[in-house]
């Protein structure tokens, strides 16, 4: 891969970070997808026999298309076999979709892995599915030329046809495998893709392939999964992260009508019943002695302290551009220059997808299968086969629909399918072990804790001179296997995303990053990852910065990103959409935020109404966002009305918290989220940039919180710096 | 046993008295389109009509149901033909993930056949208790409102 796809990375890291891939694991988590081959032109043969990888295309005509990345809610399985359908001109109603089995040619195509994330389903299949799709197209009209014996160049294809329009036939593809066993016909090495003027599929708004299973009740989620004989387990785990069962005593457990079994597993003791039901009751009743280990003593609060402490001292330098030193000791003494200093603070957040965590699994002598709605199951299948003694060959994942997942399930240690299997393991039956909405939301796996801490400087003529930024959190990747990809110079990529690397012309800026001690729950990617932190700090102080010096921030920012075309233009659709600086009444606000996330670029308007008694109600968001080519317009629409009110839940509600080592949190009563009445109209605006698709499901989330925040301060002149809104005592109008 | 009519049929079922109905509609008739997503109910997604009201059937123990007429998300189209709503959900593209929607369309459902033409409040009110983590409320709105003034 070239380096041009690291645009959120420093060119420094970019080339440790892809050194110490070499091996070949992973190279570079959060791309854009700038070369993944020319739009249309000579794609020449890469890798696997693509045509028999995706497609399966039989007799009756009908076509499976296999999709080598998770339906969460993200929309992959209907914007990924578009571009199959794109260059294969298939007829839409003749497509089905099938996960891809976990094997390597299906691994992600740039990351070396079977993984859904970073938001580049899209653009990491833009290149493989469109090639495939037209090379199997190749090999239908050769079949059709061969059948007719006909030039092929006068061959067109249509609606699952080859068509021969001279002569007024057709012939159906299914019609046509018979020709190409008989011939043996080959996928070409390389093939014309189309020329986007001539695209009918991609660019056009194309509702959800999954929708009529969802609105029926007939998907099926891995919770849904049932198998003959299959018993149901939940898991009674420690009150503190990294406790361990001392004793336990099942008796009365094992009274209860329904359950069979109780057992010691690594995360705690496993209840297996006939069904949810009598497992939860048997769990009730178990009495457990906990070694609760050295966490036991947590609290968020002394995370707090501590990382306030850690912001206040030099870090790992993660950006150094000019010398900020220097600007603030020749502009700081100035009369009419300004400098300002701000802490912003946001808590640990638990995905609480709405499916609880589960798997299924069925452990033999020789072999494993799994069912489970994963995001990674070429770690879960690495760690199950190691875990069992199996070849990875003896371990099969069936990967089903999942009930919202925001990074939760990709999980770095397998943990909720790696259970399932503990639990399954000697049994004559499979298991499918589900997680309650306490143990999830108490589970762990947390977007991480941070501190960040900015001190900037405005000039007389209220330019920004200088941006020192430093930011305490625990890094997702140390420790895991991203960690030889991820991390470079001891400074976690991905905590440091979105305050590096931003398209704002600052002469002198300086981030630095803290990464502390990984105790307690384990930090894990939260929906935008490291943007849900260093987007809310960062687009918060602009706006400090902006008012500083007087000048409008929408102003400002389009100063700042003169040298970086998208955002500019990104920010000058948003002007216009929204009537920048039109007057508004006194009890309402209006806050813009701006990022480039996941090789998009996006800008956000909340509109806001404020009471005086303290309740926040979003009216309006408006958001422009240049994502490349927008495959499925309806579906990136979509992402971005979810991802605002992913990140809008968090600003407002969203907070874990450890009181002695324990999670105060436990279900949607203690950890609100946003419900219909809280609902803001969203308008969402695409620029069609002409580039190749980049990120959507994440981006949206990044802004949204100091959006919300800068209208807040626009409406009150209140600045808010630790989330969520809720502890500063707002709450969201009823 | 514990007689119960589940989408017309008549079932006995022999389960704990306290069992909550969404794990008899999903352990003992296998009808795993109403889903467990808090077990406390807060969050909508285990919703179906008891004698044509919407419950959460995650704390509706079985015996409180006992003879009563249950509709879950299974027993709401005619046959191959959707109910109005769940076609609307199709016309406005509403479902990300899918999980919450079942519940969703049962509430939807439950709302126009008492209010067969809602304002925003009315939505918003009737509509507060399903949560949907992928955030479908704009569409869901647009999708009940479709239904209201087709």
């Amino acid at each position: 891969m070239s380096d041009n796809r690291i645009d959120t990375l420093t060119r420094r890291q970019f080339v440790r970070a892809a050194g110490a891939a070499a091996g070949g694991l992973l190279v570079g988590f959060n791309l854009s997808a700038c070369d993944s081959g020319p739009v249309s032109g000579q794609v020449t043969g890469d890798g696997p026999l693509l045509a028999n990888t995706f497609i399966r295309i039989a007799l009756d005509n009908s076509v499976a298309i296999l999709v080598n990345h998770s339906e969460k809610g993200n929309g992959a399985y209907t914007a990924l076999p578009m571009l199959v359908a794109e260059e294969l001109d298939l007829d839409w109603s003749s497509i089905t979709v099938e996960p891809a089995p976990t094997s390597p040619e299906y691994y992600h195509a740039w990351w070396g892995v079977y993984i859904t994330g970073g938001s580049t389903s899209t653009g990491s299949s833009w290149g493989p599915l469109r090639s495939a799709g037209a090379k199997t197209r190749a090999m239908l009209l050769e079949a059709a030329s061969r059948y007719w014996e006909t030039d092929a160049s006068g061959l067109t294809t249509a609606g699952g046809y080859v068509v021969d329009a001279a002569n007024g036939r057709k012939l159906a593809y299914g019609d046509l495998i018979a020709t190409i066993r008989e011939h043996d016909i080959q996928p070409p090495e390389s093939v014309m893709l189309k020329d986007p003027a001539d695209f009918r599929i991609i660019g056009k708004d194309r509702r959800r392939i999954d929708a009529p299973e969802k609105v029926t009740g007939k998907a099926v989620f891995g919770i849904d999964v049932e198998l003959p004989n299959l018993r149901t387990a939940t898991v009674l785990r420690s009150p503190v992260f990294g406790g361990k069962v001392k004793s336990f005593d099942a008796s009365e457990a094992l009274l209860v009508e329904g359950v069979v079994k109780v057992k010691e597993v690594s995360s705690g003791v496993a209840v297996v019943a006939d069904n949810f039901w009598a497992a939860r009751k048997g769990r009730d009743a178990l009495k457990v002695e906990w070694d609760l280990g050295s966490n036991a003593g947590l609290s968020t609060a002394a995370f707090y302290e501590e990382y306030r402490r850690l912001v206040d001292t030099d870090g790992l330098v993660a950006e150094d551009v000019g010398d900020v030193e220097a600007a603030f000791r020749e502009f700081g003494d100035s009369e009419d220059s300004s400098i300002v200093e701000a802490v912003y603070e946001l808590p640990y957040l638990a995905h609480a997808t709405m499916e609880p965590m589960n798997a299924v699994a069925d452990v033999r002598a020789d072999r494993c299968e799994v069912w489970s709605g994963t995001q990674f199951q070429s770690n879960d299948r690495r760690l199950i086969a190691e875990y069992l003694g199996l070849s990875e060959e003896s371990v099969v994942i069936h990967r089903s629909l999942m009930g919202g997942s925001f990074g939760r399930r990709a999980s770095t240690i397998a943990d909720f399918t790696l259970e399932a299997v503990e639990v399954a393991n000697g049994e004559s039956f499979p298991v499918k072990v589900i997680w309650s909405r306490e143990d999830d939301m108490r589970g762990g796996f947390y977007r991480p804790l941070f501190v960040h801490k900015i001190r900037g400087l405005v000039d007389g003529d209220g330019t920004i001179q200088a941006w020192h930024q430093r930011a305490a959190g625990q890094s997702i990747m140390q420790d895991t296997v991203f960690e030889q990809a991820y991390m470079a110079d001891g400074i976690d990529v991905y905590s440091m995303d979105g305050c590096v690397d931003q398209p704002y012309s600052i002469a002198n800026h300086r981030v630095e990053s803290h990464n502390p001690a990984k105790v307690g729950p384990l930090p894990l990617w939260w929906r935008a990852v490291g943007q849900t932190h260093t987007g809310f700090a960062y687009e918060s102080f602009l706006d400090e910065l902006a008012h500083a010096a007087g000048r409008d921030p929408m102003e400002l920012r389009l100063e700042l990103t003169r040298d970086f075309p998208r955002m500019h233009q990104v920010l000058e659709t948003m002007a216009e959409a929204v009537d920048w600086g039109s007057p508004r009444a006194d009890n309402r606000g209006v806050g813009l935020a701006a990022r480039t996330a996941f090789g998009s670029f996006l800008a956000q308007v909340a509109e806001i109404s404020v009471t005086d008694d303290r309740q926040i109600h979003v009216d309006k968001v408006t958001c422009v966002i240049d994502c490349g080519r927008a495959v499925n317009p309806l579906g990136v629409r979509a992402q971005v009305q979810s991802g605002i009110v992913y990140g809008m839940t968090a600003a407002m509600t969203g907070e874990i918290e450890i009181e002695e080592g324990r999670v105060k949190q436990s279900n949607f009563h203690d950890y609100p989220v946003m419900r219909m009445p809280h609902m803001p109209e969203v308008v969402v605006h695409i620029v069609d940039s002409g580039a190749d698709p980049s990120g959507v499901g994440e981006p949206p989330t990044a802004p949204i919180a100091a959006a919300m925040t800068n209208a807040l301060f626009d409406a009150t002149g209140e600045r808010v710096r630790k989330l969520p809104l809720i502890n500063q005592g707002w709450r969201f109008r009823s | 046993m514990t007689k119960l009519y589940v989408n017309g049929t008549e079932h006995e079922i022999e389960a704990a008295a306290d069992t909550p109905l969404l794990w008899v509609l999903r352990d003992v008739l296998k009808l795993a389109g109403t889903k467990y997503g808090c077990g406390i109910a807060q969050c909508g997604s285990c919703t179906v009509h008891v004698d044509g009201t919407p419950v959460r059937s995650c704390i509706a123990p079985l015996a409180s149901v006992a003879g009563k007429q249950v509709t879950t998300i299974e027993g709401v189209a005619e046959g191959e033909t959707l109910h109005p709503v769940q076609q609307a959900w199709l016309e406005h593209d509403v479902v990300q993930c899918g999980y919450c929607q079942s519940g969703q369309i049962m509430s939807a459902i439950a709302l126009l056949e008492r209010n067969p033409d809602p304002s925003d409040a009315e939505i918003d009110e009737a509509m507060a208790g399903n949560i949907c983590r992928c955030g479908t409320y704009q569409r869901i709105r647009k999708a009940i409102k479709a239904v209201a003034s087709p």
